[in-house]
């Protein structure tokens, strides 16, 4: 109350004082006629009952107030008075509850002459005028839903004008999550009607001051859900509930007024209204005039079957002939989806859209729009075995992404449908196996270049591990994983070996071949040396059964053999050699399956050996050609006596013949 | 030449009546028993297989011995090929020093009667004589040597074979049974062995395809092959030219008649020649696969 309304209050005060004073008017005098049970007054012609309960209005909250304290007009008036009294004006001590209710949806009804307009003792009574703090009283927490229910149950006269876009509002709110606290566990801190429409500023939804406008709902409900946010993050990203209430979706889009419940509900506000419009085949932009049709079929198989509309398009407003003419934004999923939504944000693909490239693929391009299925519905763009199909949309040879690219992987959806992985999708039909998701994530995509990559070699690993578990574990014990090797050099991951998309069989021969060039790529001179010996040479000319690099040293559980651990440890060697020699004895592991004869320092017999052969080979060729060079001179010139004389015998033999000697 | 007595001709095929009939065939002088024909045949085979499947392993960084190999039905086969010829050649060898042996017994009166005999594959003073003078005559400094039954360039030929049967039979032998060996030797003596079979093959495969070849069957004056070997006959005329001391000998001793054979008749030779003209092909090939191994490929 301001210091004027005090002012004002006191002064009246004064004057009933004075008045009673001088007339003498107590309430006993009052009481004097109006305690008669048959007392009857006229008001405005109709005969009414002028009854007043002394003890009624002596337990109320007015009992220290003079009758003419309210009834002024019967002030100084001698008794008995005038009948038609003026209506008790409430504002006189409660001005600024007045004030509200004179703004609020009861009081302009109530000025526009309204019959149903509810005046203050509609509510809160007249003699029996209880503080609200009292149980029995009308706006007491448990009696305010069937104060307010009077007019507003189903079937009440203000219900049946249709004025209030709700229905059954008491059923459904004793229902709720709040009625049941208040009506059912006698919860009186639990909502009733007032603690979100207010006592007596009671406004439509779609005025921006009522506590109920779109943008004052969040503010609304955090009055008790007061931590709403921090439990809520995973859904909502919290510190734009307030700051940008027009872009989310409000508290009641999921919870829905008076149905409260810990679930979501079914039926969005306004689908219906929407579906009006857009469920014709002719709605179409106006600024490109694409089809703006939504199938409610499609939608209701989807998996936002129990979204509403506004939900994703949100900033509607209801209050529009068009509600969705306000609409400034495209639907941005993370709003909902918000820990995914950040994901991907970072993600190469996210980063795209965010600067506006027209490659970057947005949600809807992988997930689809109204008819977005969940990744384990088999029609689901996101269903594994579409998965290669999707990302081939954007990534096969020629594509879009594919153009932009400046790495090695090539022909990577090819490459992909004939690696092992592949093979396990499309033709075993396994969906367990790796797609492109599985190793490159759906959301946080990362080119390998970037640490926090899935295909980081640092991660590479891990994110084969997620499957390839057991082999993960052996792996991380190796001398190639970096918690075990310490060397500066780049340590391979599984990727070096299995490569990234022609992943092949490990027991088929291709893959064991290939072994050895890919130890190689980084063991040159050990791999080089290891081709000199039976083992390499029988594995260059195309056969795998003989012993390869993995064979000796072990695959994914490789480590020197200083360690005793290693395959080729002093304890373990002979046994290695045994798996295909079976008679191999100690001796026998002293064969040097990495041996060369072009390291004199490292192994000087097989040095020497190879040279003193060498010279062999070379003296005795040298010799030999010489010889016969020297020979060549010689022998043409037998050739051609030999000729001769054998000319000269046939034409001695055949005389009559010629000199040719032509017999033969 | 002061030559003792020569081989009798009783284990020589008896000369066949049509050969009595002068003039209507020309009687060829029988260099090489059968026994010899047919182990120098086996010995082509065997060492041919031999160096193929092997040189398959030593050149196997390509791309012929990838093919090679294929042909063989794989490095396995290969190597079943191999061993299978590796025993077959010992067992030449064998049969040759059993040979030895039987003609010892019956021949000679001594083991120094057959080894420093005229006729033996060991080299005496007059190799020596011939290699030089052979040198002078192909220099134009001299007259051509005149040769006995085996040539110094023959029986380097042979010995050749007999070192080569002891260094490449010794290591295959440990590469064939590497378990067996390592229980007395180190395992580095395999690698050894390895390099030894190798470069000692590759020595042989390269003499015998090129040197032994040129010797024996290319000479210009016997151009395109002399089939001795596998006939066993040669021309009197031949005979003479090119080992008139035996001619000599053989003629003073009255013994050459008995050595006096028909020749083949042509369907024979010329499966002899076609067997003959596969063998130098596939040695060429060979020799020609190797120096492009080496200068190209070499690893």
């Amino acid at each position: 109350m301001t210091t004027w309304k005090r002012l004002r209050v006191f002064v009246l005060v004064m004057l009933c004082v004075a008045a009673v004073r001088a007339g003498a008017q107590e309430n006993t005098d009052c009481l004097a006629c109006h305690s008669d049970k048959e007392a009857t007054g006229t008001r405005q012609g109709a005969s009414i009952s002028i009854f007043v309960d002394e003890a009624t209005f002596l337990g109320s909250a007015h009992k220290e107030m003079q009758c003419v304290g309210c009834h002024t007009d019967v002030a100084g008036k001698d008794f008995p008075h005038d009948e038609d009294l003026a209506p008790v004006d409430c504002g006189t001590c409660h001005g600024d509850e007045q004030e509200l209710h004179a703004r609020s949806l009861h009081g302009q009804a109530m000025a526009a002459g309204d019959p149903l307009a509810p005046h203050c003792k509609d509510c809160h009574g007249n003699h029996d005028i209880l503080p609200a703090k009292d149980p029995r009283s009308t706006v007491s927490p448990l009696q305010i839903p069937f104060t307010c229910g009077k007019c507003h149950r189903e079937g009440a006269p203000v219900a049946n004008r249709g004025v209030v876009h709700q229905d059954h509002i008491l059923e459904n709110f004793s229902e709720s999550i709040h009625g049941e606290g208040l009506l059912k566990k006698g919860l009186i801190v639990a909502p009733n009607c007032s603690s979100c429409h207010t006592p007596h500023s009671i406004l439509p939804h779609t005025d921006p001051a009522s506590s109920i406008a779109r943008a004052n709902i969040a503010a609304l409900c955090t009055t008790c859900h007061a931590q709403i946010e921090v439990v809520h993050r995973k859904v909502i990203k919290g510190e734009l509930w307030e700051k940008e209430a027009h872009v989310l979706p409000a508290c009641i889009d999921c919870h829905q007024p008076h149905k409260i419940r810990k679930v979501f509900y079914t039926q969005g506000m306004a689908d219906q209204d929407c579906l009006v419009c857009h469920e014709k085949a002719e709605t179409r932009a106006s600024s490109d005039g694409r089809s703006l049709l939504v199938v409610a079929d499609e939608l209701r198989e989807s998996r936002h079957a129990k979204t509403a509309c506004s939900q994703c398009h949100s900033e509607v407003n209801a209050s529009h002939t068009r509600p969705c003419e306000t609409i400034t934004k495209k639907v941005d999923c993370t709003s909902c989806h918000e820990e995914v939504g950040q994901k991907y944000l970072a993600s190469t693909h996210g980063q795209l859209v965010a600067s506006n490239d027209p490659n970057g693929p947005t949600c809807k391009e992988c997930h689809g729009g109204h008819f977005v299925k969940g990744k384990q519905d088999a029609q689901s763009p996101t269903f594994p075995t579409n998965v290669p199909g999707l990302c081939a949309r954007c990534h096969r040879e020629g594509e879009k992404a594919a153009v932009r690219y400046n790495g090695t992987q090539h022909q990577i959806v090819e490459h992909y449908a004939e690696s092992i992985h592949g093979k396990g999708l499309l033709k075993s039909g396994l969906t367990v196996t790796a797609t492109c998701t599985n190793c490159h994530t759906a959301h946080s995509v990362l080119p390998k270049s970037d640490p926090t990559s899935s295909v980081n070699p640092d991660n590479v690993p891990t994110t084969c591990g997620r499957c390839h578990h057991g082999i993960q574990e052996q792996f991380e014990q190796s001398i190639h994983h970096i918690k075990v090797g310490k060397t500066d050099k780049e340590l391979p991951v599984c990727s070096d070996c299995h490569s990234a998309h022609t992943i092949s069989r490990a027991d088929e021969e291709g893959f064991k071949l290939d072994i050895m060039t890919k130890c190689g790529r980084c063991h040159e001179e050990i791999a080089e040396t290891y081709f000199d010996t039976y083992h390499g040479k029988v594995s260059q000319l195309g056969y795998t059964k003989t012993a390869k690099c993995y064979d000796c040293h072990g695959a994914h559980d490789i480590l020197p053999p200083d360690d005793p651990r290693s395959h080729l440890s002093h304890d373990n060697v002979v046994g290695t050699c045994q798996k295909c020699h079976e008679g191999a004895t100690r001796r026998f592991a002293g064969y040097l399956s990495h041996a060369t004869h072009h390291d004199p320092k490292k192994y000087p017999f097989l040095f020497w050996t190879f040279w003193g052969m060498t010279s062999l080979l070379v003296g005795t060729a040298a010799f030999g050609t010489v010889h016969t060079l020297l020979w060549l001179p010689r022998a043409f010139q037998m050739r051609r006596e030999l000729k001769e004389e054998h000319a000269r015998k046939q034409a001695a033999a055949k005389p009559p013949q010629g000199p040719d000697g032509s017999a033969a | 030449m002061d030559a003792p007595a020569h081989s009798p001709a009783r284990h020589l095929p008896a000369a066949s009546p049509a050969a009595e009939i002068v003039g209507v065939t020309e009687k060829q002088f029988l260099r090489f028993t059968r026994l010899y024909r047919t182990l120098h045949i086996l010995m082509i085979v065997s060492f041919m297989s031999l160096a193929l499947t092997g040189m398959t392993l030593k050149f196997s960084y390509t791309t012929w011995a990838v093919i090679l190999s294929r042909l063989f039905g794989g490095f396995e086969s290969a190597g079943y090929i191999h061993r299978f010829c590796a025993v077959l050649m010992i067992g030449l060898f064998t049969t040759h020093i059993g040979d030895l042996i039987r003609k010892r017994r019956h021949q000679y009166p001594s083991w120094g009667a057959l080894l420093f005999g005229p006729d033996s594959m060991l080299f005496n003073k007059k190799d020596l004589e011939d290699l030089i003078g052979n040198i002078k005559w192909f220099l134009g400094k001299g007259p051509r040597p005149r040769h006995g039954r085996w040539t110094y360039w023959e029986k380097f030929d042979y010995f050749a074979v007999f070192w080569g049967i002891f260094v490449i039979g010794s290591t295959g032998m440990m590469l064939w049974f590497p378990e067996l060996f390592t229980r007395v030797m180190p395992g580095w003596f395999l690698n050894v062995a390895t390099i030894i079979h190798s470069d000692e093959a590759l020595l042989a495969v390269g003499f015998i395809f090129t040197v032994h070849f040129f010797n024996t069957h290319l000479r210009p004056e016997k151009f395109p092959m002399d089939i001795v070997v596998f006939t066993g006959r040669m021309d009197l005329d031949e005979f003479k030219r090119d080992k008139p001391a035996e001619y000599e000998a053989l003629v003073q001793s009255g013994e050459l008649e008995a050595y006096l054979v028909d020749p083949y008749p042509p369907i024979v030779i010329r499966t002899i020649r076609a067997f003959a003209w596969t063998a130098l092909a596939i040695g060429f090939s060979v020799v020609v696969w190797i120096i492009y191994a080496m200068l190209f490929a070499y690893r």
